[in-house]
């Protein structure tokens, strides 16, 4: 049935798509309109061959799973929690990360070398917002759709709400991906940064939220826990916030119905301040806050010990939801923004070094009593990574909104660096490892396909990390400084050219910092499909009993379970 | 604790939970953003704001569509070397008709807030079709489709009057005349004194030299040509607006 609805949907999704060919006079929308038509004419090709299969499952499913091998049930037979759909998430996850870090590289390529720019579609104006939103809304928001339906099953005892609504949610959140990403190269964009989607798809991306919230607040109403576990706050806030954030900052006035243009309902100094409140809790919630709820659930699981402390959950949830959304105002330092706003802004954003670094210790103190455990279990080593990562770039942000401090740092790669920092750093990581923990469970193996090569993710992770930051570091400094630079008569001593061409060898090391990064998310990849489809090296197929490839992998799985109490 | 005993109340619903999220996270952004709107020192007061010719308009949004606002900032700092490189800082009210601002956030190349004026139009297209040949060291990508691609402006009238709804005081006058006005821009040997009479200080040239047509170019190069020239900064009274 489900299938069957998914069908019907795509082939009226490609229907519209057709209609936007034939009728429109807008010719961005048209060319938009046959990249989105490709795309679901390859997806109803499947959705038809996923109907098929499910009509077959039907009628054995009637019988009982008669005369059906246990090795040949599909794994949805008999399960109690909806986990189908984090399965497809978990895909999802790896799918958009190998793309998002792709176009990160050639973005980067481009600012090494102008000439991998293809103009119209592959040039760098086009491709960043491509890159931005693949990797926070496609990538990161995968992961917190994927994560957030399996902690709330799991934390509450319930089956995902709504029946085919989840499915609704996840589907419609891959078609607003494809219209946000068809959108930009075509060249449609609403120029505010990391909100670029023009109305239409924002419309439609509001739907799917409101039907992610209904799912979530379903599923912790039907609960069979009388609390409601810490992680679940994170995701609440983050559903709600960003809710308030996209329909606040994306208020504005189409020029036709037919057409893609729209025009802000704000302008200048008060559009301003909208689209950085929204971004800087584009960060905050989307970015923050539900990889907060990640950690706490998956952390503990990990370590298998309880969250360390239960009160301080409390007052890093609440202090963080309250600070993080004054902080906006530092992205607009020494602007025309007034400047109580921008005091107001800078004040806050130094406070919020507190909750901040009160979730790390909150995180990285559940590992009490299991420190050992990171010398065998690299995805553990990789969740207190990314908490490390956490510490330092929550550090960094506060230190880089103190107004003279922002006022070298601003306009420069220092930012850039800082960015990669938090979303290499803590949120690639955090997903990552979540994607080794979900993994083999979802399938049912005894471990991972590989525990080294996780460890291999790992380091070339961190080494990209670690180049791509500090080469910013260089990058961002030097510019800032070049830029004030005055000789003894008075004058600017460097034109502007001269401060990009100085910047050339840092360019090309982040080409090698992000292209390592990018190495260990394709291990990644591999290490998950290799997962997937099981093999003689699993310990749970009842077809071949064969001992584990490798012994170490014995103490990657050895958290115990149930070990994340809801208190 | 007392008070963290009291949580509970707020762990057991689900509902409340969310209520009482949302009501926090509003605060900050009530705070900040309502008082810009009513606070009468948020924008200053000056001489010489504009809304945007039809041309300039359709020029704003290739510059918005080609995502120029991730490498240039529009938005000069009011420190030494920003105004020596620049010229005088940025005002709040030279983006008052900016639906959405592009003030930017990242310096790959310069800042454009006033780069009106600085150089020809012939070196604006030259750097625009291959941005090399006039700054060798560029990393600039390459915009040449621009010359070649028309305008699209059958609608232009339905932008100007998109923008009254969002509070630019374009007149009937002007959005009647939208599709002239934008052809008369960009054609020296047109009848233009009644655009010039709507759009005070509007520069009317065939701006990407080429009489053919009127091309993405010529809408593009009228735009940047006009960034930061409206306001006179010889009437400019700044002890008057101080904030």
């Amino acid at each position: 049935m489900k299938s069957g609805f998914l069908t019907l949907l795509i082939a009226a999704l490609a229907v519209i798509a057709l209609g936007a060919i034939a009728r429109s006079s807008d010719p961005l929308l048209v060319q938009q309109a046959y990249i989105v038509g490709a795309v679901l004419v390859l997806a109803l090709l499947f959705a038809v061959r996923g109907t098929a299969k499910e009509l077959a499952n039907d009628t054995l499913a009637r019988s009982g799973w008669q005369g059906v091998s246990a090795k040949n049930k599909p794994l949805w037979v008999d399960e109690k929690y909806n986990d189908t759909i984090v399965r497809y998430g978990v895909v999802a996850i790896v799918f958009w990360g190998v793309v998002g870090l792709l176009v990160g590289v050639v973005v980067a390529l481009q600012m090494a070398w102008p000439q991998f720019n293809i103009e119209p579609w592959l040039s760098f104006g086009r491709l960043r917002p491509l890159h931005t939103s693949a990797v926070i809304f496609a990538f990161g928001g995968n992961a917190l759709l994927t994560t957030s339906f399996y902690v709330v099953q799991r934390t509450t005892g319930a089956r995902l709400f709504g029946g085919a609504l989840p499915w609704f949610v996840f589907w419609g959140y891959q078609f607003f991906l494809l219209l946000a990403a068809s959108g930009y190269v075509v060249g449609i964009t609403q120029g505010r940064e990391y909100a670029e989607p023009e109305w239409y798809t924002d419309i439609w991306i509001t739907i799917v939220w409101v039907a992610y919230l209904l799912v979530f607040l379903g599923t912790l109403f039907k609960r069979k826990e009388p609390h409601i576990y810490v992680a679940n706050w994170f995701y609440l806030a983050f559903i709600v916030t960003v809710a308030m954030l996209h329909l606040v900052n994306n208020l504005a006035v189409p020029v036709s119905l037919t057409g893609i243009k729209s025009y802000s309902a704000f302008s200048g100094v008060q559009d301003a301040l909208v689209q950085w409140w929204y971004g800087h809790n584009a960060v905050g919630f989307f970015l923050t806050a539900g990889f907060l709820g990640m950690m706490y659930y998956f952390v503990p699981k990990q370590a298998g010990r309880p969250v360390y402390s239960y009160r301080l959950s409390i007052i890093h949830f609440w202090a963080l939801i309250f600070l993080y959304i004054w902080a906006g105002p530092h992205h607009l330092h020494y602007t025309a923004l007034p400047d109580w706003a921008q005091t107001l802004g800078m004040v806050f954003s130094i406070m919020l070094w507190m909750p901040s670094w009160g979730g790390m210790v909150n995180g990285l103190m559940t590992l009490s009593g299991a420190w050992h455990k990171l010398r065998t279990d690299p995805i553990l080593r990789m969740f207190v990574l990314a908490i490390a990562f956490y510490g330092m770039s929550t550090f960094e942000g506060p230190v880089m909104s103190i107004k003279s401090v922002n006022a070298l740092s601003h306009y420069t790669d220092w930012t850039i660096g800082h960015v990669h920092s938090g979303a290499l750093g803590w949120v690639g990581m955090i997903s990552f490892a979540a994607v080794y923990y979900l993994t083999p469970r979802l399938w049912r193996r005894s471990s991972l396909y590989s525990t080294r090569l996780v460890n291999w993710h790992l380091w070339l992770a961190t080494l990209g990390i670690v180049i791509y930051a500090s080469v910013m570091w260089v990058a961002g400094i030097t510019q800032g400084l070049m830029w004030r630079e005055y000789d003894p008569q008075g004058f600017l001593v460097n034109s502007f050219i001269d401060t990009v061409s100085a910047l050339h060898p840092e360019y090309v090391m982040r080409v090698a910092g992000g292209a390592l990064y990018l190495l260990g998310a394709l291990l990644m990849a591999f290490n998950v499909y290799k997962t997937i489809r099981g093999g003689a090296w699993d310990r749970k197929a009842e077809s071949d009993p064969t001992p584990t490839r490798d012994a170490e992998q014995a103490g990657a799985s050895a958290a115990p379970a149930g070990t994340a109490a809801t208190a | 604790m007392s008070f963290l005993d009291k949580h509970k109340i707020l762990e057991r619903r689900a509902t409340l939970l969310l209520v009482v999220s949302l009501l926090v996270v509003t605060i900050g952004g009530i705070v900040e953003i309502v008082p810009l709107f009513y606070l009468k020192n948020t924008i200053e007061k000056v001489e010489g704001m504009r809304p945007y010719t039809p041309l300039e308009l359709a020029g704003r949004n290739v510059y918005i569509r080609e995502g120029c606002y991730v490498c240039h900032s529009q938005m000069i700092r009011p420190f030494r070397d920003e105004v020596a490189r620049y010229g005088h800082y940025s005002l709040a009210a030279e983006s008052m008709y900016d639906h959405p601002f592009q003030w930017g956030s990242k310096r790959t190349g310069p800042d454009l807030a006033r780069v009106g004026g600085r150089y020809s139009d012939e070196w604006h297209v030259q750097h625009l079709i291959e941005p090399t040949q006039v700054v060798p060291e560029s990393i600039m990508p390459s915009y040449s489709f621009l010359a070649k691609t028309p305008l699209n402006y059958a609608n232009i009238a339905g932008h100007l009057k998109a923008n009254t709804v969002v509070g630019v005081p374009y007149s009937q006058d002007m959005i009647d005349n939208a599709k002239a006005d934008l052809e008369a821009q960009a054609n020296p040997d047109s009848d233009y004194d009644a655009f010039q009479e709507r759009y005070a200080k509007a520069g009317v040239r065939d701006f990407d030299g080429n009489p053919e047509q009127v091309t993405e170019m010529d809408a593009l190069v009228a735009y940047l040509q006009m960034l930061g020239t409206l306001v006179d900064f010889n009437l400019y009274n700044e002890a008057e607006n101080l904030r």
